[in-house]
């Protein structure tokens, strides 16, 4: 595949952007006409005493000057516009390229910082791409235009211009420069400074009770400390730009004047021409100045758009491989068969197989560690293994195209999502799932009651990640979610760890008895949360330790009997 | 979860409170502040001498007689020198700001991180962290860039408009009348900016905060999104929102590139009327051909403020409403100070009772009515209930970090109001289910429960804790840095490092979350026996979750919906039939 860049994105645009440089040229040329009219006006025009031709370039000067504004105006909008298309589509390929990057690219670029690519840099690059054609353009005009110009009037004159021209570019990019390292640093202090109260914010109750506040007063000092440093530093670098420029801009017009003086004296100028020149610096001033301001935006820009293509570069290695669909005959419905997969080379499972057939239940347990979660990721195929083979219905998984995989499942996660929607539109969850289906999935998953509780019923709104609502509620809503569409598969992994004994038994009861086709996996960290399972696998660091029912495994595997013990221990208190 | 909550404006009475209390800030500073206005004034008169001179010199070279050298090199050499230390004043000026503005930003930083740990945790509680952390960087920096420019942009604007306006008068009034047409337009330019270009952009960020939002909150959903293949259906919805993003940044460019254009236009229009009856008035003699050209750039410098008027006026209103809630904060009551002759508590025995306490975090809902019971020194006091049944309320108690609505709460006979609040939290530690560590080595955090412990007697909290060996077989050991990036401890590791931390502690009463969830057995073995360890011999309230805790602990307290509902030992509970039973038989279902 090519490489995606953001120039594709701009270069699609060009004919637009060569639309709007070439009106933005043609304004910024009749605001450079300005000072030469004027000076032709003084100098040629004024010494014939002829009213009506002075006043007809009066009007020609007027003309220039709407001119200008009108081709600025209507530049400036063209770069919008410009600006608004490409980042839309953008950021609307950077959002679907994340959304279906592999979990692995996930965990590598880790979601934090898909999250600061998918905001902050596609509002920066947002912002370089309207401000490059908007200030980015009219600068180097204005400099190359100005002098071209001036060359035409009077080119010795020119030449003071065009001396000092490189040498603020110079001052411009090198200040600037420095100042994006110290602005980098100063960001650095700043993030030190926000973990700081972002910690303290939450660790209050323990600072308290340890009385431990004027040392944490003291400890922030420090912090705050260098971030003042920093920032002085920073601001004191920045704050010689416009001294430093002006002064130059002042000193090269007194310059023009002294050098004037020798030419006018020598009949080679006019005075009115020395005005021009004047006027030129000041507006090359202000121009100079502005693009000392994007400088800074430039730099963020491209920082930003490397970080976007980046992602936008990656390839999701799991394809479908449909050559892989030969269907084996067995009544297996799930079967791992010596699957090893590690994590970026750190083994999290080795050489696991087990199967179960259509409707019975699955019971994972082990502990943290394991590789219990692995096993879920594998299945739903956020991963492929390192060798061995997983099937579902007698298809190796990676033959499924991914949709028609995923629809099999109905899955709760650890610490699932809840989005900042109603009660019902959580439930549905952006599937093809009728009211009805979502009330009954919530009456399964013993959901029903509190949410009809509720002011609202099923449109009740969640605050986001679901904070309105107990952790025990939280989770008989996704339990909910899970069984709404149907599934063949539901998976549970520690899914009712909040939920009170009592309704984690009697949700336990409902499914088994309301779902006989349905297979369940059921991650727990306690063995009484699993033992109803038709087949239990013991995992031990990534290996099946134990596999078969709950009386197979207490007879023949010593790992489980010793785990069956200790947790009835800790339950009933006999060692006490 | 919206960042960009559209602020509503101050009224004038408490805009100048406002400025006023910021103003304060300077009074310690006011041989600075003096000095930078002096810096300011003679940086500025020094620049606007230039195009006089520049004139000066510009007539003496278009004498009808040729050019009077002398009176040129004269000027341009005063001009050269003037505008030297002009800049020199300038850069001055913008390292004295810098400095002076610097010692006040970090007074107030530090203000707003002091008053932050000294409020009540109640008011913490309803606080959000990226608030916080909103107002201690983004509302400090806005009233730093405020303080640092603003003030003296807007100062500088004042002096360059007067003595632009007393050049040009100087130079020719006729002409000025001229240009003065071209006034109304600057200012005309200046309010639409503010009345309708400013709406715009705050528009434009709210939409964007929007995007930014789901796209924070989808992401936190990744997984469960690939679990349902529903990855389509929210790309189509973040295509919404950007549209709608995408379109706010668009409008509001679309008329703030209106702005820049105008400006320039004015200033254009200047020099046309300038050039044109400038050169009508040379033409009969009325006006010195170098002065056109000082009065051409004297315009120039006239229409520049007027330009940045609104910019300056939408700064400085931002970092009022930015002011406003740093002050709001400040002005929050921490914890009051201890009455006066508040006991310090030493060598507390550890009877604690509750006599008829009645508590609610809403004062309307009450959820605590009238409890009483009595804890002796060396009893375990296990608090049992489901989860979110508000089981933590007792602790927030007992800690003062809040406050009964009536009835009283006593430590050794004493009313614990009635203690410094500090020694009364010293006599307490504290492990609570979300491990608080913070950025720093495993030996700062676990040193952190005992002011000045040594080496040894840190050493021998994480023995007791079980974690020495885990932390000797760390690279760094004890040095290991505990961060995000740093080494990667399971909850169950974290769980025995604050044990550790409260193993230090020499208090005699303990508060305890047994969390027990998401850790394997043999680090729940790990766990089970440290906080053995750390009840022995304490009086201890106890969150529980373990039977054998619940079972030995001398009072049981059973938490539903915020009320304790059943209280008593084990077996009486067991017998009664309620929900204590009911809890506790649906485990063996």
């Amino acid at each position: 595949m090519k490489k995606v860049s953001i120039l594709d994105y701009i270069s699609k645009r060009k004919k637009r952007i060569a639309v709007g440089t070439m009106i933005k040229i043609a304004g910024t040329f009749a605001e450079l006409l300005l000072p030469i009219i004027m000076a032709y006006m003084i100098d040629e025009i004024a010494p014939e005493k002829n009213i009506p031709l002075l006043i007809t370039w009066g009007i020609i000067m007027l003309m220039c000057a709407v001119v200008a504004w009108g081709g600025n105006v209507k530049a400036n909008r063209m770069a919008s516009k410009v600006a608004r298309d490409t980042t839309r589509e953008i950021r609307n390929d950077l959002f679907s390229s994340t959304l279906y990057l592999s979990a692995s690219q996930t965990d590598e670029v880790t979601v934090p910082s898909l999250v600061s690519r998918l905001s902050s840099d596609t509002y920066n690059l947002h912002n370089m791409i309207g401000m490059v054609q908007r200030l980015g353009i009219r600068t180097p005009i204005l400099l190359i235009g100005g002098v071209a110009l001036t060359f035409t009037v009077e080119p010795v004159l020119a030449l003071v211009l065009l001396a000092i021209v490189p040498l603020l570019t110079l001052i411009v990019i090198y200040i600037s420069s420095k100042g994006i390292v110290l602005y980098t640093s100063l960001q650095k202090a700043v993030d030190v400074m926000v973990r700081k109260v972002r910690d303290d914010y939450t660790g209050i109750r323990v600072i308290k009770a340890l009385s431990k506040t004027e040392y944490e007063s003291s400890d922030f000092r420090k912090i705050n400390e260098n971030v003042v440093s920093n920032e002085t530093r920073a601001g004191l670098t920045m704050g010689i730009t416009s001294p430093v420029l002006n002064m130059l801009l002042n000193l090269g017009m007194t310059a023009v004047i002294i050098v004037g003086a020798y030419r006018v004296s020598s009949g080679n100028a006019k005075v009115g021409e020395i005005i021009a020149f004047t006027s030129y610096f000041t507006i090359i001033l202000n121009a100079v100045i502005s693009i000392s301001r994007i400088f800074v935006n430039i730099s963020k820009g491209s920082a930003s758009a490397k970080r976007i293509s980046a992602i936008l570069n990656m390839e999701n290695p799991l394809v479908a491989h449909p050559e892989l669909s030969e269907n084996i005959n067995s009544d297996e419905y799930i079967a791992f068969e010596n699957v090893t997969f590690g994590y970026n080379g750190s083994p999290a499972l080795s050489n696991v197989s087990f199967s179960v057939r259509k409707g019975e239940s699955l019971g994972i347990i082990g502990a943290t560690g394991s590789g219990k979660t692995t096993i879920i990721s594998l299945l739903l195929r956020f991963y492929d293994p390192d060798s061995g083979v997983i099937r579902v219905d007698g298809r190796d998984i990676r033959s499924y195209d991914e949709k028609e995989l995923r629809n099999k499942f109905g899955v709760v996660l650890q610490n699932d999502f809840l989005m900042a929607d109603t009660v019902k539109e959580n439930i549905r969850f952006e599937r093809d799932v009728s009211d009805s289906d979502v009330e009954s999935a919530a009456k399964y998953a013993k959901a029903h009651d509190f949410i009809s509780a509720t002011e609202h019923g099923y449109d009740t709104g969640l605050t986001a990640r679901g904070t309105n609502f107990s952790g025990g509620q939280k989770q008989r809503m996704l339990i909910a979610r899970a069984l709404a569409a149907k599934p063949d598969i539901l998976i549970l992994d520690d899914a009712s760890s909040a939920l009170d004994y009592k309704t984690d038994a009697m949700l336990r009861k409902t499914l088994i008895s309301n779902f006989p086709d349905t297979n369940i996996v059921m991650i727990a960290q306690r063995i009484s949360s699993v033992r109803f399972a038709d087949k239990i696998i013991m995992l031990d660091k990534g290996c099946v330790a134990g596999y078969g029912s709950h009386e197979e495994l207490i007879r023949n595997c010593e790992i489980y009997r010793e785990m069956q013990n200790t947790q009835t221990e800790t339950e009933d208190g006999t060692n006490e | 979860m919206n960042k960009n909550q559209v602020l509503p404006s101050l009224n004038k009475k408490s805009k100048r409170q406002i400025i006023a209390r910021l103003a304060s800030y300077f009074v310690n500073y006011k041989f600075s502040v003096l000095a930078a206005f002096a810096l300011m004034l003679g940086s500025n008169l020094f620049a606007l001498l230039g195009p006089y001179l520049t004139g000066k010199a510009i007539n003496a070279i278009g004498l009808e007689s040729g050019v009077d050298f002398n009176a040129v090199f004269y000027y341009c050499a005063l001009m050269a020198v003037f505008y030297v230390i002009s800049s020199v004043l300038a850069y001055i000026l913008s390292f004295l700001m810098i400095r002076l503005t610097q010692k006040i930003i970090r007074k107030m930083r530090q203000d707003v991180f002091d008053k932050m740990i000294s409020l009540p945790v109640g008011y913490l509680d309803r606080l959000q962290a990226g608030d916080l952390i909103n107002r201690i960087s983004y509302d400090i920096d806005t009233i730093n860039a405020s303080l640092s420019n603003d003030i003296l942009q807007a100062a500088t604007g004042v002096i360059t408009i007067i003595g632009a306006f007393v050049g040009m008068l100087l130079i020719s009034p006729p002409l000025t009348a001229v240009f003065i047409l071209t006034v109304p337009l600057s200012i005309f330019i200046a309010i639409k900016r503010s009345k309708e270009v400013r709406p715009l952009f705050r528009k434009r960020s709210a939409k964007l905060a929007e995007l930014n939002g789901f796209s924070e909150e989808m992401l936190s959903g990744l997984k469960t999104i690939k679990a349902y293949a529903r990855e389509d259906n929210i790309i189509d919805k973040f295509k919404e929102r950007n549209e709608d993003a995408v379109d706010a940044y668009f409008e509001a460019d679309y008329y703030g590139s209106l702005i820049g254009p105008s400006v320039n236009f004015v200033n254009n229009l200047g020099t046309v009327l300038i050039s044109t009856v400038g050169s009508l008035m040379f033409l009969f003699g009325y006006i010195l051909i170098g002065d056109i050209s000082s009065f051409l750039l004297y315009a120039r410098k006239f229409s520049g403020p007027i330009n940045e008027y609104a910019n300056i006026m939408g700064e400085i209103q931002s970092a009022l409403s930015a002011a406003e809630r740093v002050f709001r904060l400040l002005d929050e009551d921490g914890e009051p100070a201890d009455p006066p002759g508040a006991v310090t508590l030493s060598e507390p025995r550890g009877d604690v009772s509750f006599s008829d306490v009645q508590f609610g975090y809403d004062p309307d809902k009450i959820i605590i009515h009238s409890l009483s019971f009595d804890a002796k020194a060396g009893q375990t006091i296990a608090i049992v209930g489901p989860t979110g049944a508000g089981k933590t309320t007792l602790v927030n108690l007992l800690m003062r970090f809040y406050k009964p609505q009536s009835g009283v709460i006593s430590l050794d006979g004493t009313d614990i109001e009635l203690y410094t609040r500090k020694s009364l939290r010293g006599a307490f530690s504290m492990v609570l289910q979300d491990t608080w560590l913070f950025e720093g080595t495993i030996f700062s955090n676990i040193a952190y429960g005992k002011e000045n412990s040594t080496k040894e007697e840190v050493i021998a909290a994480a023995k007791a804790a079980h974690m020495h060996d885990y932390i000797e077989s760390l690279p760094d050991k004890y040095d290991t840095l505990v961060t995000d990036g740093g080494v990667n401890l399971s909850k169950g590791q974290k769980q025995l490092l604050t044990i550790a931390r409260a193993m230090l502690s020499p208090a005699h009463l303990l508060i305890l979350d047994e969390a027990t969830s998401n850790v394997d057995t043999q680090t729940e073995l790990l766990i089970r026996d440290a906080m053995y360890r750390l009840m022995k011999g304490k009086t201890c309230f106890v969150i529980a979750h373990r039977l054998s805790t619940i079972r030995g602990a001398d009072l049981i307290l059973v938490v539903r919906d915020g009320d304790i509902v059943e209280r008593g030992k084990h077996y009486e509970l067991l017998k009664k039939g309620g929900f204590y039973s009911e809890i506790y038989r649906a485990q063996f279902e």
